[in-house]
């Protein structure tokens, strides 16, 4: 309420200032115009330099940045497509890095060289075709190559050869957490649409699917190394993407429609946290945790975990509120351990069949309860750890 | 004119009585003129709006969840108890400041003044076409501001879902509180925002095509109209495609159409929409949102070449290809929509055609950037605060738009979409270098427009503030957006893996919350020379441009005899076959003078 009086009183002075727009238009008739806020040499002067000086400022500041903040950049790709986006990436760095630091010097260093003093006459220079030509070609040619790159690195990462040997994952997004649907032995994921969801069965997989039979549903992702791991992606609810920064993978979760992306990872957790660039990263993240640590302890709340990496997925399209905190841990395991992993898992048909089974406890031990009328605690007991 | 087939005796009767009331000269006005001022100002609010928002989540993100008392005076109890930021809010803020600044301020403000006033002015016209329409245009879009700012005040919050507003995020309440009332107002207010904008756009289109005077062929108009002229083509190619999205929209939120949502679980239960897509949304939105990026962009450029053509007192360099890159970037602007959506799950053959186009586009930019610096080349530079901002235009357009050659790769978007890299980068390339573009034109035609000149010094601090600030923003961004860091996060605390970015972000916000300080700087100089600024000259930069042999006072119709006529182009800065370093366009050739440009 305060904030909309504050918005009308200023709508109101708003309105008040225009008005008084006519008073003063009356009180200046007649005062002599003239050309002092135009620049003067002298002016020119300064500002030349200041140009200059920026030129300087904007040089140190991406040097400074380059080494303060370069090394919080993502490196070392985690998965075999990775190193040709990276590849891609350092080559247009390049690029961008020379085309930046010749125009920036030739735009700031003529506006001081040619800044204007009062005998000075500029050269009538309307045109050159030569020219023009050069720097319509010179880009071309240049970007004719970095889009023949790009498009053969974009052909080998998204289209996924239909035979080839991969492991069929499903990530299912909802506001605001994941989850991942294993498709078994058969490699097959069951049908699924959100109108089978119902209790135990969160993702709507289509229990009489018989693909369907040996899907297993965790919150957890593990995928094996060395073994290309393809995507399936599905959301119940809203736009999510689902983002992995360390794998350059990513891919958005529409509902209504599966989407999806396919990558080998081919560094395990344990293996890239490992990696002396992650080694210092983390030491560095864990110095800083412990200093905002010792600023909680002492005004009297708990301190904050020590750190150690994992590979995230992460939410990286607006989905709601929480949408800051939606993510799931991914670890990268050796086949064997993922196996080891995968073996016990149930499946979501006895997920299911045992939810419904202990339903049918519940509500048996509920009817005990009350039918005992001497109150048969036992009975009760015995239904408890059911639950 | 209007005084046709009117009845002799009221006519003249009319006319002796005919003065300008404060309500048709100031609110109801036909004048090109002072529509443009009143377009101005309203951005101007709307900017103070729109930026003062970024100011409040920037502190929410360099200092996430902390206490501040002015987050409870601005938010309220509900948004922010005990001035803690809540993170529905943050979204709101985030959304509705792009909103703004997109549509309100880069593209209603900036088209809406600069256009209005140099159309008329510029070509050798009394006024638009239609200066009804003009009119019309103005209030429709000062009322889509006062919804949109209305919106702000209901209940549960505004509309929370990104400027873009993907459904079903947008289009269903129970997935965020936002996408209720407040919504609803984004919508109304965006179509007649849309209608509003139409109106202004054909009036521009038909104005240039059929108001020039004697002699001002489309060879020979300034650059600024032909920026304004391809902008306003741009703006009616594609601004009806938003209109059909929002409507189709509107349509899935209240008639329970699917047009845009299918299969979906929320709130416990299944919903009935069956068969739309999202996607579907997403293109509709991006056929708007890219061309709507140089809708932004290309008037800004065109204040820029007009503004460096004349403090350089020499000619643009190159003046056929800037019109060829101007059509080339208008046309390419309408086929590369889908680099937006290279991960949304279109088919990667599109991705690969969308890469393709797009990154076509950096040769007539480059183009551009080139003939600008040329232009500086050998010049006399007069360093006005206009000059100023448009050089730093065209340095943070190179900056933002090298960025673009990663975006634009499919490959490389991959990993820094949704980043805080794009963040950076379009952040540079059209909100600070449009800005700039504006800055420049306000510093530049404020005597055009006021008869009184703004303060070079407060001018000077205001540029200089601005340009490190803006660096000191979006150049470290690049960094966490290269670093992983998804945009639109409340804060980063639930993530250890960005707690090193955190210094990063505390440096952003500082330079963001000194830049933005500084535009009261800007504010002051502005409002108060309006009043009290020194008189200008009739033609204070030594322009050769008709808008400069018009009359300081404002005048009905521009010019009180007839209007001039134009003899050459409007780049004759420094001609050798003449002793003063400009000749106005309405200069008669000399004898034997030759044409010297191609």
């Amino acid at each position: 309420m305060t904030s909309l009086l504050v918005i009308i009183v200023l709508v109101l002075l708003a309105v008040a200032l225009w008005q008084l727009t006519k008073i003063f238009d009356l009180t200046q008739v007649g005062s002599n115009s003239d050309s002092s806020e135009v620049a003067t040499d002298a002016d020119n002067n300064v500002q030349g330099y200041l140009m200059f000086g920026f030129l300087a400022f904007i040089y140190i500041f991406s040097i400074y940045g380059l080494f303060k903040w370069g090394p919080l950049v993502l490196h070392t790709p985690a998965s075999a497509h990775g190193g040709e986006v990276d590849n891609l990436m350092n080559i247009t760095w390049a690029l961008i890095f020379i085309v930046q630091a010749i125009t920036q010097v030739l735009l700031h260093y003529f506006a001081f060289k040619y800044r204007g003093k009062k005998d000075q006459k500029a050269l009538y220079f309307a045109d050159n075709n030569k020219l023009e030509a050069i720097w319509s070609v010179i880009p071309a040619v240049v970007l004719a190559g970095l889009i023949l790159y790009g498009l053969y690195a974009w052909t080998n990462i998204m289209f996924v050869d239909e035979d080839e040997d991969t492991v069929v994952i499903e990530l299912y997004a909802q506001q605001f957490n994941w989850k991942a649907r294993y498709s078994g032995d058969d490699n097959v994921l069951g049908k699924a649409n959100v109108r089978y969801i119902e209790g135990a069965n969160a993702v709507g997989v289509d229990l009489a699917d018989p693909y369907a039979q040996d899907d297993i549903v965790v919150t957890e992702l593990h995928i094996p190394k060395g073994k290309k791991i393809l995507f399936k992606m599905r959301s119940q609810d809203v736009l999510h993407s689902a983002y992995m920064p360390y794998f350059r993978a990513q891919m958005n979760c529409v509902p209504g429609m599966v989407t999806q992306f396919a990558f080998e990872p081919i560094y395990t957790t344990a293996e890239y946290r490992e990696l002396p660039y992650m080694v210092e990263k983390v030491a560095n993240i864990n110095a800083i945790r412990t200093k905002k640590s010792a600023a909680l302890v002492a005004k009297g709340e708990t301190a904050l975990d020590p750190y150690t990496f994992d590979y995230l997925l992460l939410c990286n399209k607006i989905c709601g509120a929480s949408h800051y905190n939606m993510q799931m841990k991914i670890i990268v395991d050796t086949p064997e351990d993922y196996k080891a992993w995968l073996k016990d898992k149930a499946t979501v048909v006895n997920e299911v069949k045992a939810a419904l089974a202990s339903e049918t406890a519940t509500t048996d031990g509920a009817a005990g309860v009350h039918s005992t009328k001497a109150g048969d605690s036992v009975k009760v007991v015995a239904v408890m750890p059911v639950k | 004119m209007s005084a046709e087939g009117h009845d002799h005796a009221i006519d003249h009767e009319h006319e002796h009585h005919h003065k300008d009331t404060f309500i048709t000269k100031y609110i109801f006005s036909i004048d090109h003129k002072m529509i443009a001022k009143q377009y101005l100002i309203t951005g101007i609010f709307m900017g103070i709006i729109g930026v003062g928002m970024s100011m409040l989540f920037r502190m929410q993100l360099a200092w996430p969840e902390e206490s501040f008392r002015i987050f409870n005076i601005l938010l309220g109890d509900k948004f922010a108890p005990n001035g803690v930021m809540a993170n529905d809010i943050y979204l709101a803020l985030v959304t509705i400041h792009g909103t703004i600044m997109v549509f309100f301020v880069l593209t209603a403000a900036l088209s809406g003044t600069f256009s209005n006033l140099l159309i008329p002015l510029q070509i050798g016209a009394r006024d638009m076409a239609s200066g009804f329409m003009n009119m019309i245009s103005y209030w429709l879009f000062f009322l889509s501001s006062v919804i949109m700012i209305g919106s702000l005040f209901v209940e549960a919050g505004p509309a929370s879902s990104g400027w873009t507003i993907y459904p079903p995020l947008s289009a269903l309440p129970q997935a965020i509180p936002g996408s209720g009332m407040g919504m609803t107002l984004w919508l109304v207010s965006m179509a007649i925002f849309i209608a509003s904008s139409l109106m202004g756009s054909l009036n521009y289109v038909v104005t240039v095509i059929n108001l020039r005077t004697k002699g001002m062929s489309m060879t020979r108009l300034p650059l600024t109209i032909w920026a304004f002229f391809v902008t306003a083509i741009i703006g009616i190619v594609s601004f009806p495609v938003l209109l059909s999205a929002a409507l189709l929209l509107i349509f899935d939120r209240s008639f329970g159409t699917s047009f845009f949502l299918s299969d979906i679980y929320i709130a416990g239960e299944v919903l009935h929409y069956q068969g739309g897509s999202p996607v579907l949304f997403e293109h509709l939105f991006w056929f708007l949102g890219h061309p709507e990026v140089y809708i932004v962009l290309l008037p800004a450029l065109g204040i820029t070449s007009e503004v460096i053509a004349t403090n350089s007192r020499k000619p643009i360099f190159g003046y056929r290809a800037m019109i060829m890159s101007i059509l080339a970037i208008a046309f390419l602007s309408t086929i590369v929509w889908g680099h937006h959506m290279f991960v949304s799950g279109m088919n990667p053959f599109l991705g690969s055609v969308f890469t393709f186009t797009t990154l076509l586009i950096a040769i007539p930019s480059a183009v551009k950037a080139f003939n600008y610096i040329t232009t500086l080349w050998k010049g006399n530079l007069q360093l006005n605060p206009a000059m100023l901002f448009s050089i730093g235009l065209v340095s943070t357009f190179i900056t933002g738009g090298l960025t673009g050659i990663i975006l634009g790769d499919s490959t490389l978007d991959i990993n820094v979409h949704d980043t805080y890299f794009v963040v950076a980068h379009f952040h540079l390339v059209m909100g600070i270098s449009a800005l700039y573009g504006m800055f420049a034109g306000i510093y530049h035609w404020f005597p055009r427009m006021f008869g009184r000149m703004l303060n070079k010094n407060l001018g000077y601090v205001h540029f200089w503030v601005t340009a490190i600030c803006a660096y000191g923003v979006f150049f470290p961004m690049h960094f966490i957006g290269l670093a992983g860091l998804p945009r639109r996060y409340y804060t980063n605390t639930n993530f250890p893996l960005f707690d090193d970015l955190q210094n990063v972000n505390v440096l952003i916000t500082t330079f963001a919350l000194i830049g933005g300080a500084f535009q009261l700087v800007f504010l002051y100089n502005f409002f108060v020379s309006i009043f009290y600024g020194k008189k200008s000259v009739m033609n204070p930069w030594k322009s050769n441009t008709l808008e400069w042999t018009a009359p300081v006072e404002h005048i009905h119709g521009n010019w009180p005899g007839a209007i001039p006529e134009v003899y050459r182009w409007p780049y004759d800065y420094s001609n050798p076959s003449h002793d003063v370093d400009f000749v106005p366009q309405n200069v008669p050739m000399k004898e034997g003078e030759e044409v010297l440009h191609h």
